[in-house]
């Protein structure tokens, strides 16, 4: 889900939407990294890789096939740290595919990891449940919310960015998440499923909170 | 040399590879905000140029760059049949009963100008640009340190993960799984993220004691200094050149 480099530089409200965009990628991305402790880095990078990974897997959708984001999953376990988590995300698949763009950066990172942030404060405690029906419905609330939530950011910043002329754009580009969300949806609820078996304080515990001091001590 | 996921293509050997990376993002930027500023067609036609010519020292083999640009432009090709129909101005042409206007083919021209030349230029500097000189770089530009740690991190495990994966895609191939419009693919590759979840976990706590074991006390050392020198005037000055150009372009048109 990007939008794509070029696209909104053609006008002056484009322009400003990309700067708006990025401006709260920067306010975002200070937020995840002031929360984020030195010794929490490698955790969160080696979840980031391992979402930058998982956004390979190409699902297939009629007549083509969609790539799995998980920005919803990747929300309830990083928190805030899903802005510099997305933020080098981009940048890596700019700078090495040419995905996205220099421009929009700041745009795109904004349009997936605040659902992602949001998705972080609504779902949590309910993917984290003992309960396993609630917990599957966390999962699925959150991998489906974020997609739409992205997808409305995306058709949004498309309308608010042209006079009139993205407007059918973005409306087409947001019905099409519809189907991605019911996806992302099952696939983070199963992913959860498999979590709340395996290793349960990867999603109960806030795995990127600091470490307690005394540990340390001893 | 340690796994880390690399620029697809770019020999090392080309000119723009030895330039100085600072300089080449610092460049990057400038070039990115002059053309997102610039509106008229001389001045974008002079930064495509530019790119152009910068694309012919990256070391990138053609084939790779129109490798790199083929996505972006399916997009823009979308655009010059969708933007006709949908933005408002005079009439160009009738089809059926529809009516497509000049500004929209205008429109998308500029969009596919912009991006091209922008995207085009982005390989032409970092085709052949490391992960690593690039975390660099952007620590001494500034960035904040954890930002810098964290892109070097992710960039790293990248490639160790990425090699988990494939290994979880063999192991699912050979149990007969193939991807389709079902609940059971769903289940598998939720299966398949939660697993990989699961291994890069375990994996961040054995990188953290093998930091600590090395005296890692959250600080981040940078290892490569780079040194502004003779070698570097050529790019800089084709820069300032580049950049005075596509604005004295656009202020020219606009007078």
């Amino acid at each position: 889900m990007h939008i794509y480099e070029g696209v909104l530089l053609v006008s002056e409200r484009g322009r400003e939407v990309l700067l708006a965009g990025a401006t709260l990628a920067v306010l975002g991305t200070g937020i995840g990294l002031r929360r984020l402790e030195p010794e929490r880095l490698p955790r969160a990078a080696v979840l980031s890789a391992a979402f930058f990974v998982v956004s390979l897997v190409h699902v297939p959708l009629w007549p083509s096939s969609v790539h799995l984001l998980l920005t919803g999953l990747m929300g309830v376990m990083l928190g805030w740290s899903a802005f510099p988590a997305v933020l080098v995300a981009l940048l890596l698949q700019a700078m090495l595919f040419s995905y996205g763009g220099l421009t929009a950066l700041g745009l795109n990172a904004f349009i997936m990891a605040a659902p992602a942030v949001a998705c972080h404060y609504l779902f949590r405690r309910a993917a984290a449940s003992e309960n396993e029906r609630l917990a599957l419905g966390g999962g699925f609330a959150a991998g489906a919310t974020a997609i739409l939530l992205s997808g409305l950011l995306m058709a949004g910043s498309l309308m608010l960015g042209g006079r009139t002329e993205f407007d059918s754009l973005g409306k087409i580009l947001a019905i099409l998440q519809i189907p991605l969300a019911v996806i992302e949806g099952l696939v983070a609820a199963s992913a959860v499923a498999l979590i709340r078996k395996v290793r349960p304080e990867l999603i109960a515990a806030p795995i990127l909170a600091a470490i307690p001091r005394e540990r340390e001590n001893g | 040399m340690i796994p880390t996921i690399q620029p697809a293509a770019g020999s090392a050997s080309a000119y723009l590879s030895g330039a100085d990376p600072r300089a080449r993002i610092v460049f990057a930027a400038a070039f990115a905000a002059a053309v997102a500023w610039s509106s008229s067609f001389p001045a974008l036609g002079t930064a495509l140029a530019a790119s152009i010519f910068a694309s012919f020292f990256s070391g990138v083999r053609p084939a790779a760059v129109f490798k790199r640009l083929l996505p972006l432009n399916v997009v823009f090709l979308c655009l010059f049949l969708i933007l006709p129909f949908t933005a408002p101005g005079r009439q160009a042409a009738m089809l059926y009963s529809l009516s497509l206007s000049r500004e929209g083919f205008l429109l998308a021209a500029a969009i596919a100008l912009k991006g091209n030349a922008i995207a085009l230029m982005m390989i032409a500097l970092f085709g052949s640009m490391e992960t690593t000189t690039l975390g660099h770089a952007l620590s001494h530009l500034g960035v904040p340190r954890k930002l810098a740690l964290l892109l070097l991190f992710t960039a790293r495990y990248v490639a160790v993960l990425e090699r988990e994966y494939s290994r979880l895609r063999a192991a699912m191939r050979v149990r007969a799984f193939r991807p389709g419009m079902n609940r059971h693919t769903y289940r598998a590759f939720g299966f398949l993220a939660g697993m990989l979840l699961v291994r890069s976990l375990d994996r961040s706590e054995r990188i953290l004691a093998a930091m600590k074991c090395r005296g890692f006390a959250g600080r981040f050392y940078l290892l490569d200094h780079f040194a502004f020198t003779k070698k570097d005037l050529p790019f800089c000055a084709a820069a300032v050149v580049v950049l005075a150009l596509t604005v004295g372009m656009e202020l020219w048109r606009k007078r």
